[in-house]
């Protein structure tokens, strides 16, 4: 799960890591007041959405009066913003973040993610704070920094230090730098994060350590203990789709092809994407209804299907294992009473009772193409699509 | 033979009394699999399925000399779970469930570092569908039916793409030693190439299959070390060619994050490693099959 912004930098700040004042605001009165009390002379106006790269679509704009900060929080309310990481979609701005502007000495950046290789926490930083960490690995893989943090007794003082003088950093700011890694450090560790980047983290003129952008990113399978990260979800910022999927318990990407599928199981899912796609074909989702494939859940899936416009053929492939193919045939017949489907169907079936599943296919009076194997299940989609 | 499992590998089922213990542990009964007991903290003393519950791993594993168990507990509790047959001296533990969190994976991984090589259990999943030796055990929730048994290993991340190998290899008159389902978390108890490193071993074994997928380095880790210490041949097959960068494609780890992670990239560094590709997955069975006769 990701957040935004201001939401992590409100949880750094509360691990130690200093942030620049600001506050959210939801109108333009709102921004023209929260400029006031934040006071000086010169604000930054962010759009809140779960993306990076917001400053080159527009989404961060720089300004010298109230009134600015009050124009430029109307112009980014409701605006889509499209940035490289949103997709051609773009995502709306609803919320505005107002923050007292930092005069920048230094940009650094410092990253942490899980390191499956060695199943630790890894700290990458880099002088080179500003640019992406792709960018940064193209252009100037020389000056990143990469630490492997064990997690059974926390991030040590010299490993921060490390990172810190490693980061060039003057000494008298050592410490201080050091204290601003650990926070990131327990951060992740604490709250079950999967994901904390701060970038760019500066070296004011006043010889602060900020946190200017940053971005967290949480493990779902621990939001059961984590009440107030929860809490922090914004379903505004994830694809329509999607969300009404994992709320019904399906695992579910949208994709731009016109395929539709219906799959048990994430690898037998990815296999008969594969599939259509040397077939000729695209996917146009990921959609896997869990190993079980129960009738609820196939119902739920056709009707997510079928709220997608794209699709022109829907693909069901099923491997049934302690789950018959029998009672899986009669969530199908069920499904397809509730919904209507007008594309061409194809189902394959396989596994425990696949002939008694496709006789009840047969006997039902759904329209639909049977299939026998992956291969002709695909082939066959993807000749649906023609008619 | 086989690697973790066989006839005779006395099973515990911990979260025993539970609906998806019962369940399960009926089906593995049924299949042959030896189960002597399980555990559900707080039923001690009590019968169930006509076998003995206990307390604590520790006196399941004293009292009936259990050797392997099979977790059915909700994720929030597992790694307890998993720790504490570690700590009972189970050598092979299965956790089907789907949903531990990241972090609590790391520490069961941490925690049994402080076991010997030899008294260290291994741990199979989370997320997955278990172990099966066909004919001889079964340690996992799979249909027992759709797995012939014979000569050739796998290991999978997925339950029903592995069903549909196993499927495709009876089909075409192979058969399977011992079919391990690795689990598709970003973290899991056993990597490819440690599976890999148990059919090496294994007399009985004569090639192993892989399916992968994206996301992570543990393919192209096994890769490496079945072209440097392997003997046997190793065919794989890497789902989600159709899968875009970044997302999370239904396995928590299924996610492409860095060079080498994605399934044409990892197809490639397989290649270089000696390893046959099944070029799609309708023909693993195939594939499997014209390694066997080349050999």
């Amino acid at each position: 799960m990701d957040i935004h912004e201001y939401q992590a930098k409100k949880i750094l700040a509360g691990f130690g890591v200093a942030v620049p004042r600001g506050g959210i605001v939801y109108s333009p009165e709102n921004a023209e007041n929260k400029a006031r009390e934040l006071g000086g002379s010169k604000w930054v106006v962010k759009a809140q959405i779960h993306s990076g790269a917001r400053g080159k679509a527009g989404g961060i704009i720089v300004c010298k009066t109230e009134l600015e900060v009050a124009q430029a929080t109307d112009k980014l309310l409701g605006k889509k913003l499209v940035t490289n990481q949103t997709g051609p979609e773009g995502k709306i701005v609803n919320r505005v973040y107002i923050e007292e502007a930092t005069d920048i000495k230094k940009e650094l950046y410092l990253g942490l993610v899980f390191d499956r290789s060695s199943e630790s926490i890894m700290v990458v930083a880099s002088t080179e704070g500003g640019m992406s960490v792709e960018e940064i690995s193209k252009q100037k893989p020389e000056t990143i920094i990469r630490s492997k943090i064990e997690v059974a007794v926390g991030m040590q003082q010299f490993q921060a230090r490390e990172i810190a003088f490693g980061l060039g950093i003057e000494p008298k700011l050592i410490s201080r730098m050091a204290e601003a890694i650990t926070g990131c450090y327990r951060a992740f560790s604490e709250l079950d994060a999967t994901m904390v980047e701060v970038n760019p983290l500066v070296i004011s003129n006043q010889e602060q350590i900020l946190a200017l952008d940053c971005k967290m990113s949480f493990d779902n399978n621990a939001l059961f203990r984590r009440n107030q990260i929860s809490e922090l979800r914004d379903k505004t910022q994830e694809n329509a789709s999607e969300v009404y999927a994992s709320d019904r318990g399906l695992n579910y990407v949208s994709l731009d092809g016109n395929i539709g599928n219906i799959i048990n199981g994430a690898g037998l899912a990815m296999a008969s994407m594969d599939m259509i796609k040397l077939a000729g074909g695209e996917p146009a989702n990921f959609l896997d209804v869990g190993g079980g494939a129960t009738p609820e859940k196939i119902v739920k899936a056709f009707k997510l299907i079928s709220m997608d416009k794209k699709v022109k053929v829907i693909l069901v492939n099923i491997f049934a294992g302690i789950n018959r193919c029998d009672w899986v045939a009669e969530g199908i017949v069920q499904a397809l009473q509730k919904i209507e489907i007008k594309v061409p169907l194809v189902i394959r079936l396989a596994g425990t009772n696949v002939e008694k599943g496709n006789q009840i296919l047969k006997e039902s009076k759904i329209n639909y193409i049977e299939a026998n194997t992956l291969e002709d299940a695909a082939n066959k989609a993807v000749k649906a699509l023609g008619k | 033979m086989s690697v973790l499992i066989d006839k005779s590998t006395k099973i515990l089922i911990q979260g025993f009394t539970g609906k998806m213990g019962t369940f399960h542990a009926e089906e593995m009964i049924k299949y042959g699999s030896k189960v002597v007991g399980g555990v559900t903290p707080g039923k001690g003393g009590s019968k169930h399925l006509n076998l003995p519950v206990f307390n604590t791993v520790k006196e399941a594993v004293e009292t009936t000399g259990a050797s392997a168990s099979i977790l059915f507990v909700p994720p929030a509790f597992a790694a307890d779970s998993a720790m504490e047959a570690a700590d009972a001296g189970i050598k092979t533990c299965v956790a089907i469930v789907d949903g531990i969190p990241s972090h609590d994976m790391i520490r069961i991984k941490r925690y049994m570092r402080r076991y010997s090589r030899v008294q260290k259990m291994t741990l199979i999943g989370p997320n997955c569908a278990g172990v099966i030796s066909p004919g001889k055990a079964m340690l996992g929730i799979m249909p027992g039916h759709i797995y012939k048994e014979g000569k050739v290993g796998i290991i999978g991340r997925s339950g029903t793409l592995g069903y549909e190998a196993a499927q495709q290899m009876k089909n075409l008159g192979i058969g399977i030693s011992t079919s391990v389902g690795i689990g598709g978390d970003p973290i899991n108890g056993s990597s490819f190439k440690d599976i890999l490193e148990k059919f090496e071993e294994d007399k009985e074994t004569d090639a192993v299959l892989m399916i992968g997928e994206i996301g992570g380095p543990q393919e192209v880790a096994a890769g490496k070390f079945a072209k440097e210490n392997m003997k046997k041949p190793v065919i794989a097959y890497i789902a989600g060619l159709t899968a875009p960068k970044g997302r999370v494609m239904g396995h928590a780890g299924a996610i492409v994050s860095a060079y080498g992670e994605s399934a044409v990239e990892k197809v490639e560094l397989l290649k270089e490693c000696g390893v046959t590709i099944s070029k799609n997955p309708s023909v693993m069975g195939e594939t499997v099959k014209s390694v066997l006769i080349k050999k």
